[in-house]
Parts: C-alpha cells; structure tokens; sequence
C-alpha cells in the first residue's frame, strides 16, 4: 500500500484539531446479526411469494397481449378534430390509452416480479468486501519511471526546436476546420437594420391581409400589422425572416393622452400609433394589449411598455423602447408607413448603437 | 510454450461448456470472477441515478422509433393529413411529419409521449441522484472527478431536451428559439455573428431544425453515452460509497453480490422505471404540438413556459430588471452591452452552475479535509453542508418557479408585478433564510440522536414506583443502532495556519473565517464516557427512591 492509501482515517494530511479526535470511541460491534425472513423460515411463505411473482408475470404477458389488442384490434380512421366526427377522436385516444396501459403492465408486470422475488427468495445475507487502492505506490513510481523512459526516447526534450514547431503545427492545423464552419451563415449584421418597411407601404391586417382605413380604427381598438408587400414573398424567399421582423401593433389612444416627443410629432394619425411588436428583451412577439392602462405586455418574460409613453420601458426586463413606425394617410384613406423604423426592431445586440446612429444619419 | 495454451478441460455441465466455449476465445472468466460476486451497498437513495440511466435507456429506444418517421426539414409542405384544423396550411416539413408521427403512425403519439416524459424523467432522476450526492458528501475525495463528470452529464443533458424540443417547428418551440436567438445577441463582440451562423441568416432562417437534429441525435448522444461510461468506470474503480452503520468502515463494502441479487434488483427496476414512464404516456398528454400551429413569428400563446429543466434560465431571465435602477443595456466601448439578457445567464444560473461543479475543491478548501472518503455522511452530521444545499435548492427553485410567474399570476389572481418581487426577494433572501433554518434543525437532529443514545428510546410504558412516583420507561438502544448513531465526526473550526514561510496570508485568513462560521455550531458525538456518566445519573437518583427503577432501565 502506498502513500494513496486506502481512507484509513490514521493516514491524513488534514488537521485534526478537536479533541474528540483521542478520546475513546465506541468500537464498532460488527454487522448486526442476520434477521431471517418468513420465506427464509416458512416453506409455504416461499411457495406463496413464488405464485405472486408467476402471477405477476402474467400479468406482463396479459399487458403484452393488451398492446396488441390496442394495436391490431382498435380501428382508427377518419379524420381528427373534425367538428362533425368525433369518432377518430375517441378512437384514437382509446388506443393511445390500450397501447400504452399494455406497455406499462408489460413492464410492471417484469418489474416488480423479478424485484419481489430478489426481495422475498434469493438469499439476503448483506456481504463484506475490502475496498483496494485506487492505485499503489509501486504501480505509480513504475508509470512514472515508463513515461520518463517513452519522453526520453522521443528525445522530445533535447531538440526543442522540434517540439515547438510540433506545437505550431498541432495548433494551427485543427483551426483549418474551424474555418470551415465560417459559412454556417452571413457575416454582416447590418442586416439586423432594415425591414420591408419603407415609404408608402400599407398597413394590413394580420392574417387577413386587408388594408385598414384610418376611420376604422376605432378609440382604444389594437391590430396585429403587417406590410402589405410582404404577401409578395414565399418560404422560400424570406416570407418568415421578414415577418419576423417587421410584425407591427396599431392602437389608437385619444391624442392627449399620447406624449410625443420632439421629431415625432407628425408619426402618428389622430393618436393612431404603430409599434414594433417585437420585444426589445430577447424577440418575442408582444401580444398582450391593455386598453385602459395602454400597457404593452410581452407574454414570454412580462416586458411592460407604456404605449402611451412613447413605449418606454415600465416594467421586466427589458432594455430599451419599442421602435416606432412612422405613420400617415394615402390618398384613399388608407393607413401607410412613411419610411421604415428609425432603429432596429427586436433584442440589443453589439452593433446596435452604431446601427441606431447610422440609421440616424441615413434619414 | 505453445502446449500451454492448450486447455484439456471438459466441462461437465451445459452451462460449463458454453462458459468453456466463450471463455477459450475471449476470456471472460476474469470479468466474471471480477464481477459477478462484486458487493454493492443496497439503499433506497442510490436508485436515483439508476433511474436517470434508465431514461436514458428508454430515451435512445424511442427516439431511435421516431427517427424513422420525422423529416427534420424547414422546406414549406402544404398540410394534407388527417388532423382536420390543419389542413391546407402551409408548414414547414418538420412540423407536418410530427403531426403525421401523432396521427397517421399507429402508436406514434405513445412513442412521442414515451420519449418527452423520458426526458422529464432523466433530467428529473439526474437533479435528485445529484442532490442525494451532494447532502451525503459522496463527492469528495476519491470521487470528485466523478462530481464534475456528473455535473456536465446534466448540463449535457439540458442542451439535449432543448434541441430536442425545438425539432417539431412549432410555434411553442419557435418562440423557445427566438428568446436563444436574443440570449446569443446579448453576447458582447461576437454574439450576433453566433446569431447568424447558427440560425444561417436572420431568424428563423431555413436550417436550423436540421442542424439541431445532427446535434440531437448525433453528436449530444455521444456525448452523454461517453460521459456516462466514464461515470459508470469511475464507479467501479471507486466502488460504491456506503451510508455509515455497524460493520461499515472505510476500507470494506457491505451490501448484496450483483449476481443475483443485485443485479435482479437493478434489472427488474428498468422495467418498472419503464412502466412508469409508459403509463404516464398513456394517461397523460404531454406537448399536443397540435394545438400550437406551425411556427410563425406574429403570434404567441400567453403562459408558454419551457420544459421544467430549462425553467431556471428563463426564471433568470424574467426576473432581471431592464430598466431599473438604470438601464441594463447602455453603450460602451464601441458596443451595445445587452446586460439584460447577458447578466441573468452569466451572474445568476452562470453562477449556480460554477458553485456546483466546484464545490468539492471549496469545501475541501474551507475544511482542509483531503481525506478519502468511503463513507457518507448523514445530512444531519453535517450541518453546513446540508444548509448550503437547502440553499442552492432554494434559489434554483425561485428561477423555476419565476418561469411561471404570470400563470401564479393569473391563477392566484395577485399581480404580475408584485409576483416578480417577491420572486426576486426570495431570490436574495430565500437561500440565507433556508441555510439558517436547515441548519438549525440538522443541529436539533444531532442533538435529538444524542439524547436517544444517552438515555434510550421512550417506550410509552409508565410505571409506579412503590412510592408513588410515576416514571416512563425507558429502554436503551442496542449497541448496533448507538454505533450507527455515533458513527461520525464533528470537526471544530480550524485557524488561520501559517504558510511555509511562517505567515498568514490573507486568503488563509478568509478561509479560517468561513471555517469558524462553518463548523462554529456543533454537537460532538457521545462517547462511552458520557454515557457511563448518564447512566451513573441515572443510578445515583434512583438509588435514593430506591432500586426498582435501576432494573426497569435494563
């Protein structure tokens, strides 16, 4: 036995400090003796415990053949959630609910048989066994000794200039691969800035798609927005990307409630006002419209924003205002933006601020 | 030479001729003889982490099955299979082939139920079996590699139930998507470029469901079947910890062979383990990915929460202020630093996170205790530690229930708001107020055991004397119970120790300080000493009332 011996309390570089450590210690009485069970004892208690375990495998195999009851014999067809027919419904629940009982006493019925009879008849002696040594002093000093022989060989640290180039070589040839993951995506985040939204652009509803006339927005009314020119695109082509982006809440407040700073006095229509409904904490959508306090709530994290106040901020974690979409009249009465936002929509990132100053400039 | 590696034994039996047979061509009779009669200690606590390994199980079997039927694509599919409310929309070919596992597979929902209450169960198994570690100090030394590798088994594990339940492409998983997008945006310098490369674009983009598919069915089951082999050979090289107790002591193991009991025992819990998980299958709907649509950005269902697991990211998440005392998000140094985002993550579950895989290097740290350690301590024996980890619970806790603070909101009828406070209250204060508590009863516990070795258990038996006097008998405990009751060590804080050089740095002064808090407040074993004095007590009172008492003792 070595140095890293075998938990011996005797054997320690720790302090024992208190005093406890020498005084007298109750000596350790050994296993208590064995208790037998009444199967060890009564031959008709272990015949019974055999029957419950046969009884129990059989009900495994009874929980087999229910599986397959559920399987093979209930007939599921037809259409699901179909207002007019309910029966492929309650079918298909009732043979989700047969397949899976049957699984389940197929498995308890093992289960629970195999553990009852290691509980109730095979032997229950509790056994002792030594613990060893991870490891011991002779086999370390050994190891040691061989992997100081294997680095001597190499000769590894006699021609240094040979390991360093080994180094060199090992670290820059794995970021070869690295490099390759380079074209997992774009690398510009300037695409961040902009969405459809641009000048002249009409306000549609969302999912319908139907322009919303400025008359119709009604005191204290809400809609989910979306660009008109968005319908334009497919899956294929960015239709998702976009939208993510550009999803839009309108609201109409009566105008003195609305404070509007300076610069933007001319984006909303009679306090009619479109905002991102991208959160600013990290993106989801915010669905949640509070008529009488005009709170914005985001359901996933509880952003609060005060439509009334411009979006700021009231309560949650997020970081920053909602942007603001410019908004005014076409000549036919219907709601269009004016330009696209005036900062990125959605969650801050690094290149935010300057995005928001180049954006400032761009305008 | 060669003669010898002739073995002329004929086997008598069948089973010793097979055994002959396999054993002459790949020598398994050392792996027999190694194990077959290998002792592990029996407790009902050591099952957990069978449980996490048979989710496991029961995880790769089913979601082998569901392979066969999901189409990991993000190409858009027009809906035309038998689930009425959706057909003709269009959808992502992920979320029509989940539909299609639900409906048109027969047994395909039971599957997809199996393999999402498996997940549950693993991460669930795996928290409870690391809890049971924790509180009975099976990490230290020998085993606190075995700690850490346990520890990214479960963060491993966390990673593999979210790329798991993001496949299907609906809208619950695409918003869980869309908060990893703004988390991995929050990250300064280089997180939109994470962004961009992993969703290939801008959010949702067309190739992230296949790209979390190889990571979920390639490389993190890899990583975790490594990880647990490496777990389970460390067990073996370790041998099993054992509760203290009569005949127990750090150089032996007490408990039953693997063959057969053991074994018998560990083999039939699979299945029971799987009968659970296949009865809450069957009787309970878990993720009707159905009822969310296809993922689309615009809308969103109020109260979504993730899987339990996840819960305390996104407690973090919620409960972090945005704008108060000051906004969270503020230019600096060229960029944008999104600390909301960044801070609940880095500070808080971050935290959570280092303090556990580190924990045994500081107790070890604090206590100077480098000694191997076979035997476990009750969570009574060590106050400190027991108090610690109700802590830990505590705040882990407040994040999970924080991921559903606007459904105790809307279920309890009291305001969002004011959930969130408390929530960050008990955040703050709820771990200070658990550590004390717990330890205070662990201390209670210890000295109740004191009680119970010194003067016996009350057996409810009352008696009168011939003099009148009314006594409750009281009857010892057998030697076997008393040792397992003061079977353990109560350190005293250790001062500050002076260094080679014969001075106290400062960080030993840190360290002799959180020793003094950890181990000021202690109760110390009984030794045979006490108790011959308590039982001299005992006599010398009873001796004056007379003698009867004194035998009634026995």
């Amino acid at each position: 036995m070595g140095n890293h011996s075998d938990g011996v309390k005797a054997h320690t570089s720790a302090v024992v400090t208190s005093q406890e450590a020498s005084q007298e210690r109750f000596p350790d009485p050994g296993l208590p003796p064995h208790a037998p069970r009444l199967t060890d004892v009564d031959s008709k208690k272990a015949k019974g415990a055999e029957r419950q375990v046969v009884l129990l495998f059989v009900i495994s195999i009874l929980g087999s053949l229910l599986f397959w009851v559920g399987y093979f014999g209930i007939e599921v067809s037809g259409n699901f959630y179909d207002v007019m027919n309910p029966e492929p419904n309650k079918m298909l629940r009732l043979q989700n609910l047969l397949m899976g009982l049957g699984v389940a006493f197929a498995m308890f019925g093992i289960g629970i048989g195999i553990v009852h009879w290691a509980r109730s008849l095979m032997p229950d002696h509790e056994m002792v066994e030594e613990r060893h040594a991870v490891t011991s002093e002779e086999d370390r000093a050994e190891a040691q000794e061989i992997m100081e022989t294997i680095i001597e060989e190499t000769g590894i640290k006699r021609r240094p200039l040979l390991r360093n180039t080994l180094i060199g070589s090992v670290i820059l040839a794995p970021l070869t691969f690295v490099t390759l993951f380079r074209d997992l995506g774009p690398a510009d985040p300037s695409v961040l800035k902009y969405t459809m939204w641009d000048e002249g652009v009409r306000l549609v509803r969302d999912p319908s798609g139907t322009p919303i006339k400025a008359a119709d927005v009604t005191l204290g009314s809400a809609y989910h927005v979306l660009p008109e020119t968005l319908s334009t695109l497919t899956h294929e082509n960015g239709y998702l990307e976009e939208k993510a982006k550009s999803v839009v809440l309108l609201m109409r407040l009566d105008p003195s409630e609305l404070n509007v700073s300076e610069g933007r006095e001319d984006w909303n229509v009679d306090g009619i006002i479109a905002y991102s409904k991208v959160c600013t904490h990290v993106g989801c959508p915010i669905a949640l419209y509070e008529q009488r306090t005009h709170h914005l709530l985001c359901p996933c994290h509880q952003s609060t924003f005060d439509a009334a106040n411009e979006c700021e901020v009231v309560f949650g974690p997020a970081g920053h205002a909602l942007p603001q979409l410019p908004i005014r009249v076409d000549s036919e009465g219907y709601l269009v933006s004016q330009s696209d936002f005036h900062e990125p929509v959605g969650p801050g990132y690094w290149e935010r601020a300057k995005h928001v100053k180049e954006m400032a400039g761009e305008a | 030479m060669s003669h010898s590696l002739q073995s002329d034994y004929k086997a008598k039996t069948t089973t010793g001729r097979i055994a002959h047979y396999v054993d002459q061509r790949v020598g398994v009779s050392g792996i027999v003889k190694e194990f077959g009669r290998k002792i592990f200690p029996d407790h009902w606590s050591f099952m957990f982490g069978e449980v996490a390994l048979y989710s496991l199980v029961i995880l790769i079997l089913s979601g082998t099955f569901l392979t066969f039927f999901f189409n990991p694509t993000m190409v858009s599919v027009t809906y035309d299979g038998s689930y009425v409310p959706m057909k003709g929309v269009d959808m992502s070919g992920a979320y029509a082939s989940a539909l299609d596992i639900s409906f048109d597979v027969r047994g395909g929902l039971l599957m997809r139920q199996i393999h999402h209450w498996a997940a549950l169960m693993f991460m669930m198994a795996m928290t409870v079996h690391m809890l049971r570690v924790f509180f009975t100090g099976a990490f230290r030394r020998p085993r606190e590699l075995n700690w850490v590798v346990g520890a990214t088994l479960m963060i491993v594990g966390i990673l593999a139930g979210f790329t798991g339940y993001s496949l299907p492409d609906d809208v619950l998983s695409g918003n869980g998507l869309r908060i990893i997008d703004g988390i991995f945006k929050s990250i300064p310098l280089i997180g939109t470029y994470i962004s961009l490369f992993f969703f290939g674009g801008e959010f949702p983009g067309s190739a992230i469901i296949s790209r979390l598919y190889s990571l979920h069915i390639m490389v993190i089951p890899a990583i975790l079947l490594l990880l647990v082999a490496i777990h389970m050979f460390m067990v073996v090289i370790h041998k099993h910890t054992q509760y203290p107790g009569p005949g127990r002591t750090e150089n032996n193991v007490v408990g039953f062979p693997v063959g057969p009991v053991y074994a018998a025992k560990a083999g039939g819990f699979f299945f029971i383990v799987f009968g659970i998980i296949a009865l809450l299958s069957a009787t309970f709907t878990i993720n009707a990915l159905w009822n969310y649509g296809p993922y689309d950005p615009s809308p969103v269902q109020a109260g979504t929460q993730p899987d339990w697991y996840v819960g305390f990211g996104d407690g973090a998440l919620r409960l972090w202020p945005g704008v108060w005392p000051f906004p969270w998000e503020f230019e600096f140094l060229g960029g944008t630093w999104v600390l909301s985002v960044l801070l609940p993550f880095a500070l808080m579950a971050g935290s959570v996170i280092m303090a556990m895989v580190f924990w045994p290097w500081i107790e070890r740290w604090v206590t100077k205790d480098n000694r191997v350690h076979n035997v476990l301590d009750r969570p009574r024996n060590a106050p400190f530690r027991t108090g610690v980890g109700v802590a830990g619970i505590i705040g882990y806790a407040t994040l999970m229930i924080a991921a559903s603070s606007d459904l105790i909101a809307t279920h309890f009828h009291v305001s969002l708001n004011d959930v969130a406070y408390a929530l960050r209250a008990s955040f703050l204060v709820g771990p200070l107020i658990g550590f004390y508590i717990t330890q205070r009863i662990c201390l209670a516990l210890q000295r109740k055991d004191r009680e119970l070795v010194l003067h016996g258990i009350e057996t409810g038996n009352v008696v009168q004397l011939p003099h009148g006097e009314f006594i409750e008998v009281h009857k010892p405990v057998d030697e076997y119970r008393r040792y397992a009751l003061v079977d353990f060590e109560s350190p005293a804080p250790l001062p500050a120790q002076p260094n080679k050089k014969g001075k106290v740095n400062p960080i030993e002064k840190i360290r002799a300080g959180l020793s003094k808090i950890w181990f000021e407040d202690r109760v110390v074993a009984v030794t045979p000493a006490e108790l011959e004095a308590a039982h001299h007590d005992h006599h010398s009172d009873n001796a004056v009332e007379g003698s009867v008492s004194a035998s009634l003792e026995k």
